[in-house]
C-alpha cells in the first residue's frame, strides 16, 4: 500500500494505483476522465472563481513559483494520514486474531483470552441476550464495542474485524479496476440492504431459541474456517516440508514450531472441511466482482452495527462551499456509503479513505454535523456553495416498513421449518450427536452454540468436528459433535468447556467431568455410552483375541470386562478369548474404546449419544450412578 | 468491407507472406513442441502399471547394545528412595555410566508416557528418575539427549500431565514429540509380524545411544507391561493390531530393539486395572529401580519380584518367545545380578 507520495490520498485498502490527475485542475475537452460528471465540473469550473488548493495535491502545478513558500504538512504527518494509522489497526488486529487462533491449544493456552473477538462481538451477545435472557461471563466485554459504535459508528468493520480486514486486502491486492469505474462499484445498491433483512429473520429466530447468527457471523466465520480449514492445511503442508528439510539436512526447526498443532500423530481432519473452505474462498472471490461483497450484502454483525449507528454523534461531513461533485471520494469507500451525496450512515465503515481521496478537502469527520441544503442565495457563511448535492445523511439501514413485515412473517416461518427437522428434536435425535463435556440440555445448547467451532479449534484429539446435516439439519449445522472414529474425548481434559464464549459448553473442571471431591454425589459426565457389536467384534465374530478396547478403557474400575473362555478353533487349536462387554454404570462415553478398535471402518465398539448425563430424555439406566 | 468476388482464385498477396526468419521461427517451434511430445511420453511410459506404484523407503535401525564390561552384572538392582544415588548403584553394577555413555553421544531415552495420567497413578515412567537419569547420562558426556514416545492418548497432555516433559526439560534434554511427518517405514529383518512398520523415526536420527525405562504394570492382555513392552510406543500406524496375536508383537519388539542398556522403573507399581490404572488403589509404592543389558530378564524378574507374582508358569509368554528367538533369557535367579540397599 505504498501511494504515500502521491499525496492525494491512500487508496489502501481498495486501489493502490494512482490516481489521474484532477481533470479539473487544467480542464481538456473531451478528456475530463469523469464520465458524466466531467462537463458537469468543468461548468461549475467556469462559475466559480478559483480558490487556493492543498499544496499537497501532487497534480497540481505549484501554486507559487517557489516551491519553498508551497503549505507542505511535515512529513510524518503525511506518514501517519488517519487511513495509514487504520492499516496498522487493522494489521494489528489481523495478527492478534492469528495469534490468537495459534495459541488455542493445550501447551500454549496460558490464560490468553483466545476468545475474546468472539466475546466482544455484540451480535453473539445481543443474539444470545435474545435467545437466553442472559449474557454470559465474558460476552459483558461487547460493551467495548456497543458504545463506542453508538458514539462513532461501524469503525469496527474497518478498523478491527479481520474478516472485513482480509477481504480489503484481497479485494485491493487483486484489484483490476480503472478508477472511473471504482466510482460506480462503490456506490450504494438496494442489494446491500439484504444484510438487514438477514439480522431480522436471525434475531427472530433467536426469539424461538434457534440461534442462526454464527452461520454468517463474520467473526465465527473466521474462527470456524481457521478451526476446520486453515490451521489443518497449512499444518499439513509444513509439517511435510518440515521433512523433507531435515531429509535434506536443513533445520526446520521454526517450521515446526510455527505449526498451529503440534504434537499430533495423524493429520486433523473435519467433516465438511471442503464446504467451509469453499465457502471462504468464494466470499473472498466476490471481492473481485463487488467489493467487500460480504461486508456490505451478508454481514449479519454489520447489519447490527449500521442499527446501532443510527446514533452516532460523529459521522463524515461534506463542506458544500468546497465539494465541486467529482465523486472522487466514492472511488475508494469501502461501505459504499455514498460520501458524495446523503450519507448513508449505517453504512459507513469510517475507513476514512473518502476523506484522504477528496481533493478539496471538502470531507470531514464531524462531531453533529448539521444537514446544508443549497441555499438560493448560494452563499453558505459567506462563501459560494460549488457542490449541487444537499448535505444530508440517511441515518436508518434500507429497511422499509413492507420489507420488515415481509421479513420478519418468513423469520417466524423459518423457526418451525428448521425445528420440525427430525435430527434436533427430542422424539428422533441423532445417535451420533454427540455433544462435549460440560455442554447443557439439547434445547438450551440451540439457544446457546454460535457454530464458531472455537472448541474444535482446542480439541486436542479432534474428536470435536463440526455437524453435518445429519446430525442436526440446517439448525445445529456445523455445532461440535464428537467422531469417536476421528478422536476420543481425553479424560482429563476440559478445554472445549474453556474457550466457549456462550456457555453451551458451560466451563467445568477436571473434578467436576470426572465426579471427584465434591462432584461426587454426581457423579461423572457421561456423553454417551459404548455398545458392542457383536458381529464385528473380533473375539464374538472371528475366534481371535482382540480387546484393545479393553486396555484402553481409562476409568477405574474399568468399564468393560471380558468374558474369558477357552475355545477349540476351526483348525483345532485351543484359544483363549476375552470377549468384552459393557459395565454401563461405568462408562462416560468417552470413546477411546471406538477409536483405538481395529475394524478400522464400522467399529465394533462404538459410542452413541443415549445416556448421557445432561438430559433426561436421552438416559438410559434406571440408575445411572455408579453402583 | 467489401464482399470478396467467390469466382477469384484464393492465392495470397506475396506481401502477406511471412519473412524467412519469421517462417522458421514459427515452423521451428510448432516442430519442437510435436518432436518433444514423443521422447517426453516415451521416458513416461508405464506400461505394466508398476511404475507407476510408489515405492516406499525402508529403513533399520541400528544395534545399540555396547560389549560388556568385564565382570559387570547383567542386573543391577537397587532399593531405597534416592533415585540419582540408586541409579548410581544400579548401573555401576552393570557396568557403569561411562561404560555405556560416551563423550559427544547422541542418547534417546524411551521412557512410557502412553496415558495423560499423573506420575502418582503409576501408569508412566516416574518423573524424577527420568530426570536423575538424563543427569547421569549428561555427566557421563552426551552431547544431546532426547526423550522420544509416542503415546496412545494425546501426545502433549501425556507428556505435561505424566510431569515427563517438564522433567526432561529441566534435566537438559530435548523432548520430541510425534508428527506427522515423523513416521518412516522400519524394516525389522526376522520379525514375525512386523517385518516392516510405520516407526517414530524422527528423534532417533543420529542416536548412537539408547536407553528405555519403563514402569511395571499390570496389562489387561499381555498379563504384565515392563521393558520390553515399553518399545511398542515406538511405532505408529495401526497399532491396534497388534492385541490380536500381542505375544508374538512383543517378542518382536525385542528384536526390533536392541537398547544399550534398560532401566525398569519399580518406584510405583501398578497392580492391577492396567496398563491405564486411574486409581491410586492400583498403585503400590515398589522403591525399586533395575539397571538391565537383558530385557527379559529384567522384565522377569520384575514380574517375579514387584508385580508380586511368584509362578514362573504365569510369566508372560512374551518372555519364553523372545527367550527362544535368542534375546535374552528369563532366567532371572541364574544370571550374574547385583542387589544392595541404597540410603
Amino acid at each position: 500500500m505504498s501511494c504515500g507520495g502521491k499525496g492525494g490520498g491512500c487508496s489502501c485498502g481498495s486501489g493502490g494505483d494512482p490516481k489521474p490527475p484532477a481533470n479539473a485542475a487544467q480542464p481538456a475537452p473531451g478528456n475530463t476522465g469523469l464520465d458524466g460528471n466531467g462537463p458537469e465540473l468543468l461548468s461549475l469550473m467556469q462559475r466559480v472563481p478559483a480558490r487556493p488548493r492543498p499544496a499537497y495535491f501532487a497534480s497540481d502545478p505549484p501554486p507559487s513559483a517557489d516551491p519553498k513558500t508551497a503549505r507542505k504538512a511535515p512529513g510524518w504527518m503525511r506518514f501517519f494520514r488517519i487511513t495509514r494509522v487504520r492499516v496498522i489497526s487493522q494489521a494489528f488486529f489481523f495478527g492478534l486474531f492469528l495469534f490468537f487462533c495459534w495459541v488455542t491449544w493445550f501447551s500454549r493456552l496460558e490464560g490468553y483470552p483466545v476468545s475474546l473477538f468472539l466475546e466482544i462481538d455484540p451480535l453473539v451477545a445481543v443474539a444470545t441476550a435474545i435467545s437466553t435472557h442472559t449474557v454470559y461471563r465474558n460476552l459483558l466485554w461487547s460493551l467495548v464495542l456497543i458504545i463506542p459504535t453508538l458514539v462513532l459508528g461501524r469503525f469496527f468493520c474497518n478498523w478491527m474485524c479481520p474478516y472485513g480486514t482480509l477481504h480489503q486486502f484481497i479485494g485491493w491486492l487483486f484489484n483490476t479496476r480503472r478508477n472511473i469505474d471504482k466510482v460506480a462499484i462503490n456506490r450504494y445498491r438496494p442489494i446491500f440492504g439484504l444484510k438487514y433483512i438477514l439480522l431480522v429473520i436471525f434475531f427472530i429466530l433467536a426469539l424461538f431459541g434457534s440461534l442462526q447468527i454464527g452461520l454468517l457471523d463474520p467473526i465465527c466465520i473466521m474462527y470456524r474456517t481457521v478451526a476446520t480449514a486453515i490451521a489443518p492445511a497449512y499444518d499439513l503442508s509444513a509439517d511435510t516440508l518440515a521433512s523433507r528439510m531435515e531429509n535434506a539436512g536443513v533445520d526446520a526447526g521454526f517450521l515446526r514450531a510455527s505449526l498451529f498443532r503440534p504434537g499430533i500423530t495423524d493429520p486433523r481432519i473435519f467433516y465438511g472441511a471442503w464446504f467451509v473452505g469453499l465457502v471462504i474462498l468464494g466470499l473472498v472471490g466476490m471481492n473481485l466482482i463487488i467489493p467487500r461483497f460480504f461486508c456490505r450484502v451478508l454481514c449479519p454483525l454489520g447489519a447490527f452495527l449500521g442499527f446501532l449507528s443510527r446514533f452516532a454523534l460523529w459521522r463524515i461531513d461534506r463542506d458544500l462551499t468546497r465539494c465541486t461533485d467529482c465523486n472522487l471520494c466514492v472511488s475508494h469507500c469501502e461501505g459504499a456509503s455514498d460520501p458524495h451525496a446523503a450519507l448513508r450512515k449505517s453504512e459507513c465503515f469510517v475507513c476514512f479513505n473518502c476523506i484522504d481521496d477528496c481533493p478539496e478537502d471538502a470531507l470531514s469527520f464531524r462531531f453533529l454535523p448539521v444537514r446544508k441544503h443549497a441555499p438560493a442565495a448560494g452563499l453558505l457563511f459567506g462563501r459560494p456553495v460549488i457542490s449541487k448535492r444537499a448535505e444530508t445523511e440517511i441515518p436508518a439501514p434500507d429497511l422499509s416498513r413492507r420489507r420488515l413485515l415481509f421479513t420478519s412473517v418468513a423469520g417466524v416461518l423459518a423457526y418451525p421449518f428448521l425445528r420440525l427437522s427430525a435430527a434436533v428434536n427430542p422424539g428422533a435425535f441423532h445417535a451420533k450427536a454427540i455433544r462435549p463435556p460440560g455442554s447443557v440440555e439439547e434445547t438450551e445448547f440451540l439457544e446457546r452454540c454460535i457454530k464458531c467451532d472455537q472448541c474444535l479449534n482446542v480439541c486436542p484429539t479432534n474428536v470435536l468436528q463440526p455437524s453435518t446435516l445429519k446430525q442436526g439439519g440446517l439448525e445445529g449445522l456445523w455445532t461440535p459433535v464428537m467422531d469417536m472414529r476421528i478422536g476420543f474425548c481425553q479424560l482429563n481434559c476440559t478445554l472445549c468447556s474453556e474457550v466457549c464464549p456462550t456457555g453451551a459448553i458451560q466451563k467445568i473442571s477436571v473434578e467436576k467431568k470426572l465426579g471427584l471431591k465434591q462432584f461426587a454425589p454426581d457423579g461423572p459426565i457421561r456423553v454417551g455410552t459404548a455398545f458392542f457389536d457383536r458381529g464385528r467384534c473380533l473375539p464374538w465374530a472371528m475366534e481371535t483375541p482382540c480387546v484393545v478396547c479393553e486396555e484402553v478403557c481409562p476409568v477405574s474400575p474399568k468399564a468393560i470386562g471380558t468374558y474369558d473362555v477357552q475355545i477349540k478353533r476351526w483348525d483345532g487349536k485351543m484359544v483363549t478369548l476375552n470377549r468384552p462387554y459393557i459395565r454401563p454404570e461405568l462408562c462416560i462415553g468417552c470413546g477411546i474404546c471406538e477409536h483405538e478398535c481395529p475394524v478400522a471402518d464400522e467399529r465394533a465398539v462404538y459410542v452413541t449419544a443415549v445416556g448421557e448425563s445432561r438430559s433426561k430424555d436421552r438416559s438410559l439406566l434406571l440408575r445411572s450412578k455408579e453402583t | 468491407m467489401r464482399k470478396q468476388n467467390a469466382s477469384a482464385p484464393r492465392t495470397r498477396d506475396p506481401s502477406e507472406w511471412p519473412s524467412r526468419r519469421e517462417f522458421l521461427r514459427r515452423v521451428g517451434l510448432t516442430a519442437a513442441a510435436a518432436g518433444a511430445a514423443g521422447p517426453i511420453w516415451w521416458a513416461l511410459r508405464d506400461p505394466t502399471g508398476e511404475r507407476g506404484k510408489p515405492s516406499e523407503p525402508v529403513f533399520r535401525l541400528r544395534n545399540y547394545q555396547v560389549d560388556p564390561a568385564p565382570n559387570a552384572s547383567v542386573l543391577g538392582i537397587a532399593r531405597g528412595e534416592q533415585y540419582e544415588a540408586m541409579l548410581r548403584m544400579a548401573i555401576g553394577a552393570i557396568g557403569g555410566i561411562g561404560h555405556f555413555i560416551r563423550k559427544g553421544d547422541v542418547v534417546l531415552i524411551k521412557p512410557n508416557v502412553a496415558f495423560d495420567r499423573s506420575p502418582k497413578l503409576g501408569a508412566t515412567s516416574n518423573p524424577e528418575v527420568l530426570a536423575a537419569l538424563i543427569h547421569l547420562v549428561r555427566e557421563a558426556g552426551a552431547a544431546e539427549v532426547r526423550v522420544a514416545d509416542n503415546p496412545i492418548e494425546s501426545p502433549e497432555n501425556c507428556f505435561q500431565k505424566s510431569g515427563i516433559a517438564d522433567a526432561a526439560h529441566g534435566a537438559g534434554a530435548r523432548v520430541y514429540l510425534p508428527a506427522p511427518s515423523s513416521f518412516e517405514m522400519l524394516e525389522v529383518p526376522g520379525a514375525k509380524l512386523i517385518p516392516r512398520w510405520p516407526f517414530f523415526y524422527l528423534p532417533f536420527r543420529g542416536v548412537n545411544k539408547v536407553i528405555g525405562i519403563a514402569p511395571v504394570k499390570d496389562h489387561n492382555l499381555c498379563s504384565a507391561s515392563m521393558t520390553t513392552k515399553n518399545w511398542y510406543g515406538l511405532l505408529g500406524g495401526r497399532r491396534n493390531q497388534f492385541h490380536q496375536d500381542i505375544h508374538n508383537i512383543i517378542a518382536d519388539l525385542a528384536l526390533m530393539m536392541r537398547p544399550t542398556f534398560v532401566i525398569l522403573d519399580g518406584t510405583r507399581v501398578m497392580l492391577k486395572n492396567g496398563p491405564t490404572g486411574g486409581d491410586l488403589s492400583d498403585v503400590v509404592p515398589g522403591r525399586t529401580l533395575v539397571a538391565a543389558t537383558d530385557m527379559l530378564a529384567a522384565d522377569a524378574f520384575g514380574f517375579h519380584d514387584l508385580l508380586g507374582r511368584k509362578a514362573d508358569s504365569d510369566r508372560p509368554e512374551y518372555l519364553a518367545i523372545a527367550e527362544g528367538r535368542g534375546l535374552g533369557t528369563q532366567d532371572w535367579r541364574n544370571v550374574a545380578r547385583k542387589e544392595e540397599q541404597v540410603g
